[in-house]
């Protein structure tokens, strides 16, 4: 197995004849938490929709954990998805179950666990989310902010080494989402768990992101990479200059 | 707000003033832009110095007057904020004119049928692959939908059944007595019901109950990204959400077509009952001419059926486009569809039949 995490070769994603982006290559190492960033509709939750396997690329390889996602045979392809945990932006917990259905389900169908363990473990990733109190409410009982923790306990159900979150900070308060980091981080010292993270919340980019790359949505790719930190200080592009100092982008 | 013309030599102005906003724009569109075209081989000059504030709509109208015209349209006492707005306005592509399509739903329907081969592929492949997955199938799933769609379909399935044999027998009788067959409604009426309506009306009950459900329910998903979620758990949508509800469907239509049967044949009795027939004449033709295999075919018929109806429903949801209309949309889809390959298929299975001599 490679030593990345992910490893993004060239994509590009066109749907008809508006192209999103193109050519847009990184990876991801083992262990870090990698950045997604870009201005609203630049890509990022497309881009994301393709690493997981759920469009292929109009051009370009996606490798996770080793695996091409649209390639090889399907059990292999399974594989790589159980080893894989994915929060969407819009949550998309499932409406007909409970928060603790929700999170029991990938538990149900792959740990080999017994019934009691299986719920014990749903509701600890419940707790660890800060919804320990909302196991029993239907996803249409609870706030945007709470639905997205509840796709967090979901991802992480299976303890998967990798997991994909697309803004999960969107929407939420202060305290709640430097929670949010703390667990992020926590998971990656205790766990070695890979994320890769798509936000544009400055604060929570700063205290995580090992690295990121920035998307941007008139060059159709990437604009910037590297260690947030440093390109706060030193980027002379200046839509990556204006995101990190919150200022406007002069016309 | 107010709009003058004035025609300076070659050059044809539009004096606009006041306010620009959406109310007034809204009364001077079809005056500015009809202008503006009647301009069209003359130098056009907008003259705003005389406007006191500006919106969005404001800048739509210019622009609007500058496309009915056509060639380049001189801006005179603009502020540099409605110039910037304009030219911003400007890299906006066009609207693409909108064609409307009358065979729109001819064309549909057409560019349904490479899906629809697609998703019975899958679904067989799913159903092969079933031994494999048997953790996804979910029995309770099954029990969900049997219930949901067969026996809260039944009330409705006895009503639908009674009131056609009732129907049936009525309107029969009259003819059939001029000849003094009047007996022979029952046989009509059993044959009718057990080989043709039966089967016919449980489908027709299926599709307008849990065809359409199937879909609201699988699009709704679709459009929550659900669907999206279930992939990337590696959870397969045709094993998980597809083989469930076709089981189901395959479980229940025998039932709610019995029922229907026999709800039909007691109208059909009551008919005949009323009109002096005794019962034991009535009970005697059914047996004597209806043959098991009458049964047993509508049966088999009443399954196909059901599985279709819910194929079509479950795909109609899983190939739900965007947004809530989507979900409107297959659901429609799922009952039309549904009800039309009935027929369909019943037409076939009258030939086949008729071929094998039953
Ligand atoms: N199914 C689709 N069909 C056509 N265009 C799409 C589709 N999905 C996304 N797009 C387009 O791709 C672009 C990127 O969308 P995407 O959702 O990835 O943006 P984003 O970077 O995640 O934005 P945000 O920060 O607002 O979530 C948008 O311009 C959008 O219109
Ligand atoms: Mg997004």
């Amino acid at each position: 197995m490679s030593a990345h995490a992910v490893e993004v070769v060239g994509v590009a994603q066109a749907f008809g004849a508006r192209t999103v982006f193109h050519d847009v290559s990184f990876e991801v190492e083992t262990g870090e938490v990698f950045v997604i960033l870009g201005g609203s509709g630049c890509g990022k939750s497309v881009l994301l929709s393709l690493i997981v396997g759920l469009r292929k690329p109009t051009a370009g390889r996606v490798l996770v954990l080793g695996q091409d996602m649209y390639a090889g045979d399907a059990a292999a392809h399974g594989v790589a998805l159980r080893r894989i945990g994915v929060m969407f932006q819009s949550g998309a917990l499932f409406g007909s179950m409970t928060l603790l259905e929700n999170v029991l389900l990938p538990l149900e169908m792959y740990a080999k666990l017994p019934r009691e363990a299986r719920e014990a473990v749903a509701r600890a990733k419940l707790a660890q989310v800060g919804l320990a109190d909302a196991a029993d409410l239907m996803p249409a009982e609870i706030s945007g902010g709470m639905a997205k923790r509840a796709a967090i306990a979901r991802a992480m159900a299976l303890d998967p080494p990798v997991i994909f979150l697309d803004e999960p900070s969107a929407g939420l308060d202060p305290i709640t989402s430097a929670g949010l980091d703390a667990l992020i981080l926590e998971l990656r010292r205790t766990q070695g768990t890979t994320f890769v993270v798509v936000t544009h919340e400055l604060d929570s980019i700063l205290a995580i992101a090992d690295r990121c790359i920035m998307l941007d949505r008139a060059a159709q790719g990437v604009i910037a990479r590297g260690d947030p930190r440093r390109l706060r200080e030193e980027s002379t592009n200046p839509t990556v200059h204006a995101f990190f100092h919150r200022q406007a982008l002069a016309a | 707000m107010g709009l003058t013309v004035e025609r300076r030599g070659s050059a044809r102005t539009l004096v606009l003033s006041g306010r620009l906003d959406a109310a007034s724009v809204a009364r001077l569109w079809s005056e500015v832009v009809r202008e503006a075209a009647a301009a069209r081989r003359r130098a056009l000059i907008l003259d705003l110095a005389g406007i006191s504030s500006w919106d969005a709509a404001g800048t739509a109208l210019l622009l609007a007057a500058e496309r009915a015209h056509g060639g380049s349209v001189e801006l005179q006492g603009a502020s540099v904020e409605v110039a910037e707005a304009l030219a911003r306005l400007r890299q906006a592509p066009r609207p693409a004119p909108a064609h409307t399509d009358t065979l729109g739903w001819l064309y549909r329907g057409l560019a349904a049928i490479p899906g629809g081969i697609a998703f019975i592929g899958e679904a067989a492949v799913a159903a092969v692959r079933l031994p494999r997955r048997a953790r996804l199938f979910r029995v309770a799933d099954v029990l969900r939908h049997a219930d949901e769609g067969g026996v809260r379909g039944l009330p409705l399935a006895l009503l639908l059944g009674f009131l056609i044999g009732l129907i049936l027998a009525f309107q029969s009788l009259v003819p059939m007595r001029r000849f003094g067959a009047d007996i022979y409604v029952a046989n009509l009426g059993a044959i009718g019901l057990l080989r043709e309506l039966g089967p016919l009306l449980a489908a027709v009950i299926l599709a307008g109950r849990t065809g359409s459900a199937f879909a609201a329910e699988i699009g709704t998903m679709k459009v929550n990204q659900e669907i999206d979620a279930l992939i990337t758990l590696d959870l397969d949508p045709m094993t998980f959400l597809v083989l469930p509800r076709l089981a189901a469907s395959l479980l229940v239509m025998p039932a709610l077509t019995v029922v229907l049967e026999l709800a039909g044949l007691v109208g059909m009795a009551v008919v005949l009952m009323s009109s002096g027939i005794p019962f034991a004449a009535i009970s005697h033709q059914v047996t004597a001419w209806v043959a098991p295999a009458d049964a047993i075919g509508g049966l088999a018929k009443a399954m196909v059926f059901g599985l279709v109806v819910a194929g079509i429903g479950c795909a109609s949801g899983l190939s739900t486009g965007v947004g809530p209309r989507a979900v409107g949309q297959s659901a429609t889809a799922a009952v039309v569809g549904g009800i039309v390959a009935t027929i369909l298929l019943d037409g076939l299975f009258a030939v086949v039949f008729y071929k094998l001599g039953w």
